[in-house]
């Protein structure tokens, strides 16, 4: 447990010292939302319609961005094979680096959002579900993108890739995600699928950072 | 189990099955075709249209079937560790990826006549969109990755996740899909279908497998050549600077 929350404590140093990634994706996610009036027009009542559904497919994309330097950077400069030969377990590893991108992208996305359904028109009384919704489904998505980010270790350009392989794994996310503002059931879905992903991810990432090191 | 997993034995193996597997194909693709298109009765909704049937239906079958394939086959080289494996479900994932086009494509020229759309986002097309994104994905992961080893165990792992979650992209989806639009458009004549038509779909499913058969092994034998050839060239190249 110690030994976690020092690797996701490295992670968030560095990330910190090294211009804070995760500031991209909020750019993103309030540039997605200012979008989206401008192509479908400023009507309020039709923005309020999508709102909850712009704000989730903006957060499941603003995810995306921060994955290809999940493991890439210290694939590069060696540090991943210095985990292993130090007996830090790739699931372990996994683990922290999924917890960390949870943290780093996904909650500041969430803090964000009543900004975006602000400027949505979202009905403030219903913001309280948008953000559960999204808190409960985001360490799923972040759990997904993190194999998807361990996969592409050692590729070139891996940003297409990752999200080729995330998007597809991310449908039911995104369905229970936007049906939660209609059947409170949604929430406990969500939150079954994160924890699911959360107990099976570590293990395939682990190995596959494994795999990347031999 | 490991006896197969020699490509030699296999090679052997194949080149005995593969003419039944091809005579398999042409009796079951022809017989199937007539019964289809001339011995078959039109349905009384859909008139002449109900063809189409033939040719999708299989090709959902097999499309699901392609990825079932490429799980037990991912599953087999991460537990037994086979060469043989691997070179099957690379070799299986892009005629899996085209039964699952063809199945995408015939049934939206199913749909404009028969629900008045090419496309409709109905639970079941959906995810077969998905499972068309999630074939793509996975051939995707292997041609990124250079070392084909590496290459091989990275796709297996994602073959095992994405079949883990297929079931839940059904689910979503077909939840989703009774939250959103209440069923407006269905299929008819799915569950009661006439044992006439039976037949014809049958010998199609038949046909559309022993396609997948011949066409995998075809491609696994160009495969395994394809390394042997790289390795002489290689012992070659060290015999000359050496």
């Amino acid at each position: 447990m110690r030994l976690l929350i020092l690797l996701i404590w490295r992670e968030v140093r560095l990330n910190i010292r090294g211009g804070w990634a995760s500031a991209i994706s909020i750019l993103f996610y309030l540039i997605v939302a200012t979008l989206v009036p401008l192509a479908i027009g400023p009507e309020p009542d039709q923005l309020a319609k999508i709102a909850a559904g712009i704000a989730w497919l903006g957060v499941l994309l603003a995810t995306l961005l921060t994955l290809e330097k999940l493991f890439q950077p210290d694939h590069e400069d060696g540090s991943l094979e210095q985990y292993l030969v130090h007996e830090i377990g790739p699931e372990l590893l996994a683990l922290s680096r999924i917890l960390f991108h949870w943290l780093s992208t996904a909650i500041p996305l969430i803090l964000v959002t009543p900004l975006v359904a602000l400027l949505l028109n979202f009905p403030m009384q219903r913001l309280g579900v948008l953000m559960a919704s999204l808190a409960l489904g985001t360490p799923g998505l972040s759990a997904v993108g993190a194999l998807a980010g361990s996969l592409a270790i050692g590729v070139k350009r891996a940003g297409l890739l990752i999200a080729l392989l995330v998007l597809p794994l991310s449908v039911p996310l995104l369905i229970f995600g936007v049906s939660a503002q209609t059947d409170p059931a949604a929430l406990k879905l969500l939150a079954a699928y994160s924890l699911g992903a959360l107990a099976v991810v570590p293990f395939a990432a682990g190995a596959a950072v494994r795999l990347a090191c031999d | 189990m490991h006896s197969f997993a020699n490509p030699a034995r296999f090679l052997r193996l194949a080149s005995h099955f593969l003419p039944w597997l091809m005579l398999g194909f042409i009796l079951c693709f022809a017989s199937g075709l007539y019964f289809a298109l001339f011995h078959s009765p039109p349905d009384y909704l859909q008139g002449e249209m109900v063809r189409v049937m033939y040719v999708h239906v299989p090709a959902a079958i097999m499309a699901e079937a392609g990825y079932m394939f490429l799980a037990v086959a991912s599953f087999a080289s991460i537990i037994w560790k086979h060469p043989l494996a691997d070179v099957a479900a690379r070799c299986a994932a892009p005629i899996g990826a085209v039964f699952t086009l063809i199945c995408l494509i015939t049934g939206s020229l199913w749909g404009r006549p028969t629900w008045g759309t090419y496309w409709v986002w109905d639970a079941r097309l959906t995810s077969v969109l998905v499972l068309f994104f999630l074939y793509l994905g996975y051939i995707a992961l292997w041609s990124a990755i250079e070392d084909e080893a590496r290459a091989a165990k990275a796709a297996s792992i994602l073959a095992l996740f994405g079949v883990v979650n297929i079931p839940i992209i059904k689910f979503s989806v077909e939840w989703w899909h009774t939250l959103h639009q209440p069923a407006s458009i269905k299929l008819v004549g799915k569950t009661t279908i006439d044992p006439a038509m039976q037949l014809p779909l049958l010998l199609m499913t038949l046909a559309y497998g022993f396609y997948f058969a011949v066409v995998l092994i075809w491609r696994m034998q160009a495969s395994i050549a394809e390394q042997r050839l790289e390795a002489r060239t290689r012992a070659q190249l060290r015999e000359v600077t050496a």
